[in-house]
């Protein structure tokens, strides 16, 4: 598997990174050496075990339905870069 | 197949293909993974607890009441039930969704294929196919309309409970998708797993549509978006396979996209931004571990589960005698069918089952469906309808005068028995009264009577409308009929 400069450019996208066009090569370069370096593991036979979906031996945590939180608009607010009558407000977004 | 409404194009027949993917809320007081309030309607971001906006290492914890809802929704939908389901992230950016990521199911989810019955005016029963239920997160709402530049968000519905219920696609026409989704409702209703609010979003669908020629493989299918009633899930199938009728006619051939339904002006229209709205980068969510139970958890949750839809009018059917169309229709409510119930065999109620089937079906739901109120709101209790169909069916009032005393019933909660005696009601069954009254009505009418002596039908009608005229609907109909053909040999 190889990374060329518009997969770079997809993938920042996605994340939401800016990325300058003359970056783009060495970071392609960058990733596709860490994507050759994990695609050892590949190695390994694998078919007889199951995925591991935890490094803990333990059961997932669980709630009863109880209420019990909430409440606090201006906390969840108080880092908003701009709020109006207890909504965030953001740039428009709409199809 | 079976319930399939072909169209008609000019270069010959085109079927229509549909699957749909309900996304219903979760009753339950609070969140899948947090504990804020879930209630409707309260002021913007006051039910958002840090967790659900995505403050730096806050963790979810899953709801285990939620988790026995999907369980619960799963058998009453027929379909198997994982033992051993995961968590996984689907990464999106919207302003609504503070985490980045929806937490849902993909890979494995807490519920597999099962398959819902629904109800065709055939009267035949079609079978369609659940391919999956899934539990994931619902995302904040945003405010286009507030300001002209700026959208507002409340998160107060960011991490409520969803179950996304996905169809295979099963469905040929417009009718059978709005017949599943009825019937889904119905389900999830008895259940009380989701309130099927649709106005409220409680319930929405995704609809995915393609056409092709009849007996040939699929063809590319659109998804339209988040469809809130069934009408317009109707509607926007209607024209969205018209719309890919007409592009393959003329040559053309289908993107696979997103569209949104426009029901003002009765359109789909395509979204924008689709090239990347598929990127999802699903991956295990790990700060969930796997979802798992035993059988015992689900046995227990199957042997608590309420008589639901099918059963329910299979035993309406066989018990009271109904008709398949009837018992269907009693048994679309929960709250209809125990009204039902206990109009025939309610403590103090008892009467003909078929009788009050008709009563509650055309009288009942007719003046409710005009009054704009529910079962619930009923001024006629279940006790009171029964009281009224006892009165004809022990023929003290004529099945006339009932519908007169059952408006007025409706209108002030009174009893029917206190309503025929206080307006003298009571049905003339004494054969002397009426054979006076038909006699007077005879001799003030001596060139009708010939006609009646000569075989004409529309007279003989006229006759028992003067005689029952003359005793002010009282007269028992099948009385005066046989003292009419007594008295004038006909």
């Amino acid at each position: 598997m190889a990374l060329d400069k518009a997969d770079v450019l997809h993938i920042a996208r996605l994340a939401r990174i800016r990325v300058a066009a003359e970056d783009l090569e060495g970071i392609a370069s960058d990733l596709n050496h860490i994507i050759d370096w994990v695609e050892q593991l590949g190695e390994v036979e694998t078919d007889t075990t199951a995925p591991m979906t935890s490094v803990v031996q333990m059961a997932l945590k669980t709630r009863d339905d109880v209420v019990g939180d909430g409440g606090y608009a201006d906390k969840v607010l108080a880092n908003a870069p701009e709020t109006a009558d207890g909504f965030f407000v953001v740039p428009k977004v709409i199809e | 197949m079976t319930g399939a409404a072909l169209i008609k194009g000019h270069t010959g027949d085109w079927e229509v293909v549909i699957g749909l993917e309900v996304h219903a809320h979760v009753v339950s007081e609070s969140k899948l993974f947090s504990a804020a309030a879930t209630t409707f309607g309260a002021a913007p971001n006051s039910q958002v607890s840090l967790v659900d906006a995505a403050m730096p290492g806050m963790l979810p914890v899953i709801n285990m009441h939620c988790v026995r809802q999907a369980v619960r929704t799963g058998l009453g939908l027929n379909a198997k039930i994982n033992l051993h389901s995961v968590f996984d992230r689907k990464n999106y950016f919207y302003p609504d969704l503070p985490q980045g990521y929806q937490i849902s199911q993909f890979k494995q989810p807490v519920v597999g294929e099962g398959v819902v019955v629904i109800d065709m005016p055939s009267g035949e029963p079609r079978e369609i196919g659940i391919e999956r239920l899934h539990l994931e997160q619902d995302a904040g709402k945003s405010l286009h309309d507030q300001h002209s530049t700026k959208s507002y968000i409340d998160l107060n519905r960011a991490g409520v409970a969803l179950m996304e219920i996905v169809s295979k696609p099963d469905m040929r026409s417009a009718d059978e998708a709005a017949a599943y989704l009825t019937k889904m409702r119905s389900i999830l209703r008895y259940l009380g797993t989701c309130d099927g609010n649709m106005q409220e979003g409680s319930m929405r669908a995704d609809v995915n549509v393609s056409v092709r020629r009849p007996g040939t493989a699929l063809g590319t299918r659109c998804e339209i978006k988040n469809v809130n009633s069934i009408r317009f899930v109707r509607q926007a199938i209607e024209v969205e396979s018209w719309r890919q009728v007409e592009i393959l006619e003329d040559g053309g051939s289908i993107d696979q996209e997103t569209r949104l339904f426009d029901p003002d002006k009765g359109e789909t229209r395509a979204m924008r931004s689709k090239e990347e709205s598929h990127d999802y980068r699903y991956f295990p969510d790990p700060d969930l571990l796997p979802l798992e139970f035993d059988q015992s958890f689900v046995d227990d949750l199957r042997a608590g589960l309420p008589e639901l839809p099918d059963a329910k009018k299979a035993r309406f059917v066989s018990e009271y005698a109904l008709s398949e169309y009837d018992a269907g229709v009693l048994v679309v409510e929960r709250e209809t069918a125990a009204y039902y119930e206990a109009v025939v065999d309610g403590e103090g109620a008892g009467c003909d089952p078929k009788l009050a089937a008709n009563w509650v079906i055309s009288e009942l739901f007719g003046r409710l469906n005009r009054e704009g109120k529910t079962i619930a709101e009923s001024p006629v209790s279940a006790t009171q309808l029964s009281g009224l169909i006892k009165l004809v069916e022990d023929d003290t009032i004529s099945g006339r005068i009932a519908k007169d005393v059952f408006a007025q019933m409706f209108e002030t909660g009174t009893d029917a028995a206190a309503i025929v005696a206080a307006k003298g009601l009571k049905q003339i069954t004494d054969s002397g009264a009426i054979e006076a009254a038909v006699e007077k009505v005879i001799q003030a009418s001596p060139e009708q009577a010939v006609q009646f002596r000569e075989g004409n039908q529309k007279v003989a009608g006229w006759f028992v409308g003067q005689v029952m005229k003359a005793t002010q609907g009282k007269a028992n109909p099948k009385l005066v009929n046989e003292i009419l053909k007594k008295k004038l040999g006909g």
